[in-house]
């Protein structure tokens, strides 16, 4: 702030002007995540109560007086009962599963196989490598719905329709961003380094692993993040595509545990959304300074 | 050393080419094909030319206007939901790129949302409202306007930490020196934005405005969770309309295909005119 009005009176500005702002955004904060606050907190309540009282932790007020306080909070909260609930409704542990195997499955496919093919595309330059990085430009621009019927018909003929083959069809439809993103870093690759390993005798292959592979690795992570979160929240493609009566992601049994019975358990469905936070929510504290990164690297670049 | 890398085609790009051609370039080209016929599975298709377009707009010759209504709808929701979180997200950016404490634990608070999917998200929304509006014997699905606020709500709270962010890294690129130079010559605060901070963050302005309308076109899992498209049929975005067509009505889904060609003409023009504005709008230099 107005640096040459003279450094006491900034400073002092500066410091009034940043403890309200800090003050405000304290606020902000807390009614950002309150939404979260308030889920936690009902899934340990009886699901009678959750409309009820939404909000509150007792059904009595606390003007009632200390003990009936107490009892009141006593009748609303219900420990651990609707995790019990929803891990057997949804058959939760399951559904974690496939979606953990579906998720990593796919980004180390996407990672591994779209690195290569890009580093084909820039490396060898033909009318079909031309062709087919722009079939992935356009790939990009096509919106999900215009392929979906067809996608899950044909992977249902292909025997597609499980945790493994789901992984070809996140690699297919996949493929058109993570190859323009690894296309775009290669281009900046000198070729020299790979003319000179090349001469000393390494193959194609040696020279992609031993070199080319490791100096992509600020694209990867990008890549890798990005197609996580795609993957690990998709919902509509495992829907169409996958057997759900047999294998379901964690959005799937989210979405019919809602469907199935016909008035929603809202302590399952309270629980079930915290089980799915959860494992989000420990994965961005340890990642966080990668994700916020690969996010600001994706939009740009996309 | 081309040659050589191109004997290895079948090792380096076909993998992710069949992969391609299954996820992408077979059920694209298929689909156009099916939109033109009448079908209920991609074997037992029959051609029927152009009568599946006309019956989105007309039913025995009456005039449906389910589709168009879901194009306005989603225009208006598309519209209303780039304004607020482009606006947010950037006074937010503005005011966390002042040094102020507590900035990085702020902006992990602000986008954590964006990392909750579609799904689990309207969920956790939808007993927020309903537990709110209960008490004005209302749900959020009422009318199509509480859905229409419901979802904006959805979407802002998901979306503005995400946008926040590149409009803090685009805050972050302008030169100290020019803001510097312009409080020197005597600019403030408002002519600072105006003429120095917004014309600065132009290409930053244009790709967060894209990314949230092309996100609002396609919004399609929070709108299948938090409305369901109710009430009626009234708060389906283009999306749902579509999965809806296809799915919920039975000798339908040519119609269906058919819009989803449509939805994709609209979302192809939409990328189309961002990559022209983009390119030709970035500050060079």
């Amino acid at each position: 702030m107005a640096k040459h009005n003279g450094p006491e009176v900034s400073t002092v500005r500066a410091a009034k002007h940043g403890g309200l702002l800090t003050l405000f955004f304290s606020i902000l904060s807390i009614i950002w995540i309150f939404p979260l606050l308030v889920v936690v907190l009902n899934s340990f309540k009886l699901k009678a109560y959750i409309f009820r009282y939404p909000f509150g932790i007792s059904s009595k007020s606390i003007a009632e007086g200390w003990d009936n306080f107490v009892a009141g909070a006593q009748k609303i909260f219900c420990g651990w009962l609707n995790y019990g609930n929803a891990i057997e409704k949804t058959n939760f542990w399951n559904s974690f599963g496939n979606s953990l195997f579906i998720t990593v499955g796919a980004v180390c496919a996407i990672i591994l196989c779209c690195s290569m093919c890009a580093w084909y595309i820039v490396r060898v330059n033909t009318i079909g490598t031309k062709i087919m990085y722009l079939l992935c430009l356009f790939s990009m621009i096509v919106p999900f719905q215009m392929v979906m019927f067809t996608l899950s018909k044909f992977a249902n003929m292909l025997h597609l329709s499980n945790p493994i083959g789901i992984i070809v069809v996140y690699l297919g439809f996949g493929a058109g961003l993570s190859v323009f993103m690894f296309t775009g870093f290669v281009k900046s690759i000198s070729l020299e380094i790979e003319e000179a390993a090349m001469i000393d005798g390494c193959s194609p292959l040696q020279t992609f692993f031993l070199i080319v592979f490791p100096i992509l690795k600020p694209t990867t992570v990008t890549v890798a993040i990005l197609e996580a979160m795609w993957v690990w929240n998709d919902y509509l493609l495992p829907s169409l595509v996958l057997n759900v009566n047999k294998y379901k992601t964690i959005p799937i049994a989210i979405q019919y545990l809602k469907q199935s019975h016909g008035q929603v358990d809202w302590g399952a469905m309270m629980a079930v959304l915290v089980l799915a936070i959860l494992p989000i929510v420990i994965f961005y504290i340890i990642c966080q300074k990668y994700i916020i990164e690969g996010v600001l690297a994706g939009a740009v670049k996309g | 050393m081309e040659k050589g890398i191109r004997k290895y085609f079948v090792i380096f790009a076909l993998p992710t080419m069949i992969a391609f051609t299954i996820g992408f370039i077979a059920p694209f080209i298929y689909g156009i094909f099916l939109s033109f016929c009448k079908f209920t599975t991609v074997t037992d298709w029959k051609w029927v030319g152009f009568e599946n377009y006309t019956k989105i707009f007309f039913i025995n010759g009456n005039l449906d206007t389910s589709f168009i209504h879901s194009i306005w709808y989603t225009a208006l929701f598309t519209v209303v939901s780039v304004l607020i979180i482009n606006v947010v997200a950037f006074a937010i950016a503005m005011a966390l790129t002042k040094g102020i404490k507590g900035t990085n634990l702020f902006r992990t608070v602000f986008f954590l949302p964006n990392l909750i999917g579609g799904i689990v998200l309207s969920y956790i929304w939808l007993m927020i409202f309903n537990a709110i509006l209960q008490r004005f014997d209302m749900t959020i699905v009422t009318s199509q306007w509480t859905a229409f606020w419901g979802l904006i709500a959805v979407v802002c709270w998901q979306q503005i930490g995400y946008m926040m962010i590149i409009y803090i890294a685009g805050i972050q690129n302008i030169p100290g020196e020019l803001i510097e130079a312009a409080k020197i010559d005597g600019a403030n605060a408002w002519q600072l934005l105006r003429n120095v901070t917004l014309p600065m963050l132009m290409p930053t302005i244009t790709i967060c405005s894209f990314l949230t309308l092309t996100n609002g076109f396609k919004l399609f899992d929070q709108n299948l969770a938090l409305t369901g498209g109710n009430p009626g049929k009234l708060s389906q975005l283009l999306a749902l309309n579509i999965y809806d067509t296809m799915y919920g009505t039975t000798g339908w889904q040519g119609v269906g295909q058919a819009k989803a060609v449509i939805f994709f003409i609209l979302v192809a023009l939409i990328s189309v005119t961002q990559n022209k504005l983009t390119t030709s709008k970035e500050v060079k230099g």
